[in-house]
């Protein structure tokens, strides 16, 4: 028998690993940014954004209009931020969804009975096949346009990929030694899902969440190009982009201003997703 | 092993298959308070099956027949509602893998003290996360206060391996199942984590069933072995005797290939020649025959149990006579 009084080893390093990618950082200096500029729209803009003025319109970027005017004289900056608004409230809405029904089919998919398991695969399967789009044209055709329906079309679209991905994920969690281990405690599975499965799929979950936001803001914005989603009035990047189509060449700055703010919006999302993948998955730990 | 009158494990007959294959044929083990007894064999053998079938965690494509008494209580065929209350109460389970045991999401003292709030043997939270300082320290891991609020991947293989210790005594169970449970670790905490587990053991007064392929320790902690080939039991009986005068041509092979029986002229161990077959793919009548090399044509036969029944015997045709290996 060896010494009991020992000292079990050295002392476990309780600091941990506090390091960020430097995608994590832009990533999150980018949606903040169009985070921010939703939030800071309720309370100011610089000008009414459905305020129309024939004396100014089409006018260049100046001091008086940072982002110049619109063909029916509307102040630019003012209708991007209002339009960050509607960009923000479709994606939390429509991946709220998907993460809400995606995220506990996966479970039940991946700890219920076989049959079960093979059910959601195939559903799975018929609505991936199915063309987000087409959903949206059909849902917007039925319920008529507008901001939910894009929404929920966009949400519904999302849902198999969650189920998806939290289902391979916890099907992978479920064949550890810890799951075992807690069987072997006598935990019942639904506590075993909440406890023990849930936060070990949630770093994937919330990854997959990230790129899916920056594919609703693109599906947003293609929905109101096309018309079906966010109703004229309200400001949209993709209703901007639309309108200016028929001024491409008089005034391209009209384009490229909504357009290079979903691209920068959907570019932080990406990489606000790629980066707490790295942060997040104690594998990828290792090559930084 | 031996004749124990108020066992607190009893396997009878315990057989195993799946569609297709038999995993487990015929297992006799019995377990006395206090007792602490060996499983050993290579790997394929049906260690760990047994241990999977005790526990209860039998996955859902593999039937199990014959008998599994805790105590008074018959767990084969128990509804799964029941075997849960059982499990990490009565029976508890140490693995052979410290590095994936422990959900690396939630902190150490949590994962402690779930084991307590599961059975309600702890009256609250606060109570059990005091017990839980209290069982880190009796597995001696440094500053226990501040380990509770460390996660898993803070922490080295010995060190987790004590937690999973910790866990699996929280409700001192009445049987603890040790699958391998040093086999992941450095031989310099091997040792350490050795001395744990029997000293835990002990101070409950509880029976032990320790599965492994390392002779030595078998050995060095238990007092009972039973040698498992092809999913059978084909010997058994005190270690003491077993190791001295192994009667089965299989035990004789194991001991001769172990670090127990060194050549003293050499310096070799000799190996058993070829390998475990896949399940399933055992000879008929005694499943050593096909790597035996005492193996005649009566071995075709299964060859009866010699000795106490459910006690101390070995099945074999053609036994060693009690030589002393060299």
């Amino acid at each position: 028998m060896s010494d009991l009084t020992a000292p079990g080893g050295p002392a476990p390093d309780l600091a941990g690993d506090r390091s960020y990618p430097g995608t994590l950082l832009v990533g999150c200096a980018l949606t903040g940014v169009v985070v921010l500029l939703a939030l800071v729209s309720f309370v100011w803009t610089p000008y009414d954004p459905g305020l129309i003025d024939g004396l100014h319109r089409l006018q260049g970027p100046s001091g008086e209009h940072l982002l110049g005017t619109d063909k029916f004289g509307r102040d630019e900056l003012s209708r991007i931020m209002v339009g960050a608004r509607t960009t923000v409230f479709v994606g939390v809405v429509a991946v709220g969804l998907s993460v809400l029904v995606g995220v506990p089919l996966g479970i039940l998919g991946a700890m219920g009975p076989r049959w079960l398991g093979e059910l959601v695969g195939r559903l799975g399967d018929l609505v991936l096949a199915f063309p987000a789009l087409l959903l949206a044209i059909m849902l917007s055709a039925v319920y008529g346009g507008s901001t939910l329906t894009a929404m929920i079309a966009i949400g519904i679209a999302g849902i198999p990929t969650f189920a998806r991905v939290t289902r391979s994920g916890a099907l992978g969690v479920l064949r550890s030694d810890y799951v075992l281990a807690a069987r072997s405690c006598g935990l019942s599975a639904p506590a075993i899902a909440v406890r023990h499965v849930l936060p070990n799929v949630s770093s994937l979950i919330i990854v997959q969440a990230s790129v899916a936001f920056a594919m609703a803001i693109l599906a947003e914005a293609a929905l109101s190009f096309l018309g079906l989603g966010t109703p004229p009035d309200v400001p949209s990047w993709g209703r901007m982009l639309q309108e200016s189509q028929e001024l491409l060449f008089v005034a391209p700055r009209l384009a490229w201003v909504p357009g290079a703010a979903i691209a920068l919006a959907v570019l932080g999302f990406n990489l606000l997703g790629d980066g707490l993948r790295d942060r997040l998955d104690p594998r990828l730990k290792e090559r930084r | 092993m031996s004749t124990v009158v108020d066992p607190v494990l009893r396997v009878r007959d315990l057989t195993i298959r799946t569609r297709s294959v038999e995993l487990l044929r015929g297992v006799d083990l019995t377990i006395g308070r206090g007792e602490r007894v060996g499983l050993i064999g290579e790997s394929g053998s049906g260690k760990s099956i047994t241990s999977l079938a005790i526990m209860g965690l039998l996955p859902d494509n593999v039937q199990a027949t014959g008998s599994v008494r805790l105590g008074e209580r018959e767990l084969l065929g128990t509804p799964e509602r029941e075997l849960a209350r059982v499990r990490g109460r009565d029976v508890a389970m140490v693995f052979q893998e410290p590095m994936t045991a422990l959900n690396p999401t939630m902190r150490i003292g949590d994962q402690v003290a779930e084991a307590m709030l599961i059975h309600h043997t702890q009256p609250s939270r606060a109570a059990a996360a005091d017990r839980a300082i209290e069982l880190l320290e009796a597995v001696r891991l440094p500053d226990p206060k501040a380990l509770v609020r460390a996660y898993p991947h803070q922490l080295s293989g010995g060190q987790r391996q004590r937690v999973v210790l910790a866990i699996a005594l929280a409700n001192d169970p009445a049987l603890l199942i040790c699958d391998e449970p040093t086999t992941a670790l450095d031989v310099t905490v091997q040792q350490l984590v050795l001395d744990l587990l029997v000293r835990g053991v002990e101070e409950r007064d509880a029976a032990m069933l320790f599965i492994t392929h390392d002779l030595a320790v078998v050995a060095n902690v238990c007092e009972q072995v039973a040698v498992m080939y092809g999913g059978r039991i084909v010997e058994a009986g005190p270690v003491n005797e077993v190791f001295r005068r192994p009667r089965h041509r299989y035990t004789q092979g194991l001991l001769a290939a172990s670090d127990l029986a060194v050549d003293p002229h050499s310096g070799q161990l000799r190996a058993i020649a070829g390998s475990v077959p896949a399940a399933g793919r055992f000879p008929e009548g005694c499943v050593f025959r096909s790597r035996c090399w005492k193996a005649t044509d009566q071995c075709r036969a299964e060859p009866p149990w010699t000795g106490a029944p459910h006690g101390p015997g070995y099945a074999c045709w053609h036994p060693a006579q009690s030589e002393v290996i060299t």
